[in-house]
């Protein structure tokens, strides 16, 4: 029985810490922005408040009954204008334990192959009364083009080669939950830097919350100036191995690449691959995150993937109590 | 500076709280089959001292206790002002099949209590809910809920507000009425 087998895990909840102060007061600052397009746009103070949210959340979805009532007023469209497997899901699971109610919008089988455009869809789904609407588009810049022509939240689940903050602020919250706090971390984001939304928006989470970061990757999938983002930049992934704490892998985004930005997969392999016998020669363990899908024997093997240095199913939960902060303290601002 | 009228002194306070825990003494036996749940924020302050004194007249170590956060229960959750900030469940035990002991500081509206109930719902099926209240004001409800234990009964208009100061907090117990915000 359910009832016999659980418990609840929240003795080292960071946020126990501040309940005393919090006492006497119930209002908690809200986020800056009434959408969430990039981590470029929001501020320190919203990221830790996100974190702190999501605390609260994560003990929800641990419950036997892992629902709370707050947004059962609110309406939200999930649009995808690209395919998604987890972004898709844990939005969706975010919306329905808030009790929300999701309307789910799949590009290929809409109006949009009769040519429909992007804001007269999103203004017709709208029509329809709805509140908030989470999109991952394949052009860059679109959150920010529907952001001033509609009253709707938003919320970036990705757009184009440009950002996908739930995902870098999932990775950060998951780091902070791995090694007590990001601030002074040594994070390594390996792989193609060049077509990923999730590092550009990693770089400037983890440079916002305190972290030292490093890419590392072929030079062909490296943009030239990215170092005056603030990051270092290595083509060495063995040595970027024995300098980070922490190496977020990336996935070769073949579906972008329009000519060859490197010989062949097992080339990449060979030279920017990660396996269990790199990690063993460490003279620690550091700990190895994907944002996934994994292209195994490609950036990381099936022993690393599936092995014990990995938090990527950590990754995965951790990405709906995220989601969940975000649906909450944007649903505030309408 | 506002002052406020005192309701209950250090004294009275210590006695109130003396006199809840053997009442519930009387009504519960020894607490083999219940547990106390304090309603965050301020339900848990309450909580603990009802506790902690139970466990000095039962001689029991093993009386379950819980802290319950009813922010994502409630239906004002979108206060003009900004989000409600949660404070963190702490239930490591199960509820179904028990008598659970709810407290709170202050009952005034009910409409906290009405949200607590949703939440411990979530926790399983008890077998039994009562109310502990330290402050009630009894005719400011605005639904259906009476507290089954009070300290103290107050009759106040709508503007007035109650405050309790903690020792632990502002360096001394005490209950205070203020005239208005």
């Amino acid at each position: 029985m359910w009832a016999m087998n659980f418990c609840y895990l929240i003795k080292n909840n960071p946020s126990s810490r501040c309940a005393l102060r919090r006492v006497n007061d119930p209002k908690m600052k809200a986020l800056s922005t009434r959408h969430l397009i990039g981590i470029k746009n929001i501020t320190e103070e919203d990221i830790q408040l996100i974190f702190e949210t999501a605390d609260n959340f994560k003990e929800v979805i641990n419950r036997p009954i892992k629902k709370v009532p707050s947004l059962r007023d609110i309406t939200v469209a999930n649009l995808f204008f690209e395919s998604s497997t987890r972004t898709r899901v844990s939005f969706e699971l975010a919306e329905r334990r808030l009790s929300a109610d999701t309307v789910n919008f799949a590009a290929s089988s809409s109006s949009v192959s009769k040519g429909e455009t992007l804001l007269d869809t999103v203004n017709n789904i709208l029509a329809m009364k709805i509140d908030m609407v989470v999109m991952r588009h394949p052009a860059p810049g679109a959150c920010v083009y529907l952001s001033s022509r509609i009253p709707a939240n938003i919320i970036n689940a990705g757009d184009g080669t440009h950002e996908h903050p739930t995902q870098a602020l999932l990775d950060a919250f998951s780091i902070r939950e791995k090694l007590g706090d990001v601030a002074g971390k040594k994070v390594a984001i390996i792989g193609d830097i060049l077509h990923s939304r999730v590092a550009l928006s990693n770089v400037f989470c983890l440079l916002k919350l305190g972290a030292k970061v490093r890419v590392c990757g072929p030079p062909t999938l490296i943009p030239k100036h990215y170092a005056e983002l603030g990051v270092e930049v290595s083509y060495d992934v063995r040595e970027t191995l024995r300098w980070c704490d922490v190496a977020n892998v990336l996935r070769i985004q073949l579906e972008r690449q329009d000519i060859k930005y490197f010989p062949s997969l097992r080339e990449y392999h060979q030279y920017f691959g990660i396996n269990r016998q790199m990690l063993d020669e460490l003279d620690r363990e550091i700990v190895i995150m994907h944002p996934g899908p994994i292209n195994r024997g490609v950036e990381l093997t099936s022993d690393v993937a599936d092995g014990p240095h990995n938090i990527i199913l950590q990754q995965v939960e951790n990405g709906v109590a995220i989601r969940m902060a975000v649906l909450y303290l944007l649903a505030a601002k309408q | 500076m506002q002052t406020g009228k005192t309701l209950l002194n250090q004294a009275q306070f210590t006695l109130t709280i003396e006199r809840l825990c053997h009442q519930l003494l009387e009504d519960w036996d020894d607490f083999s089959n219940a547990c106390i749940i304090g309603i965050q924020p301020r339900g848990v302050l309450v909580a603990n001292r009802i506790y902690k004194r139970l466990k000095e007249l039962t001689g029991r170590e093993d009386i379950e206790f819980g802290k319950l956060d009813i922010t994502f229960y409630r239906d004002d959750f979108r206060m003009p002002e900004g989000p409600l900030a949660p404070h963190p469940n702490e239930i490591n035990f199960i509820v179904t099949d028990k008598k659970v002991l709810l407290v709170d500081d202050v009952l005034y509206t009910g409409r906290t209590i009405q949200a607590a109930l949703s939440a411990l719902q979530h926790y399983g099926r008890p077998l039994a809910v009562e109310l502990l209240v330290l402050v009630d004001r009894r005719f400011n409800r605005h639904l259906p809920i009476q507290p089954d234990y009070v300290g103290i009964s107050v009759d106040a208009v709508d503007e007035a507000y109650v405050r309790v100061r903690w020792q632990e907090l502002h360096g001394g117990d005490e209950i205070l009425l203020f005239d208005k915000k």
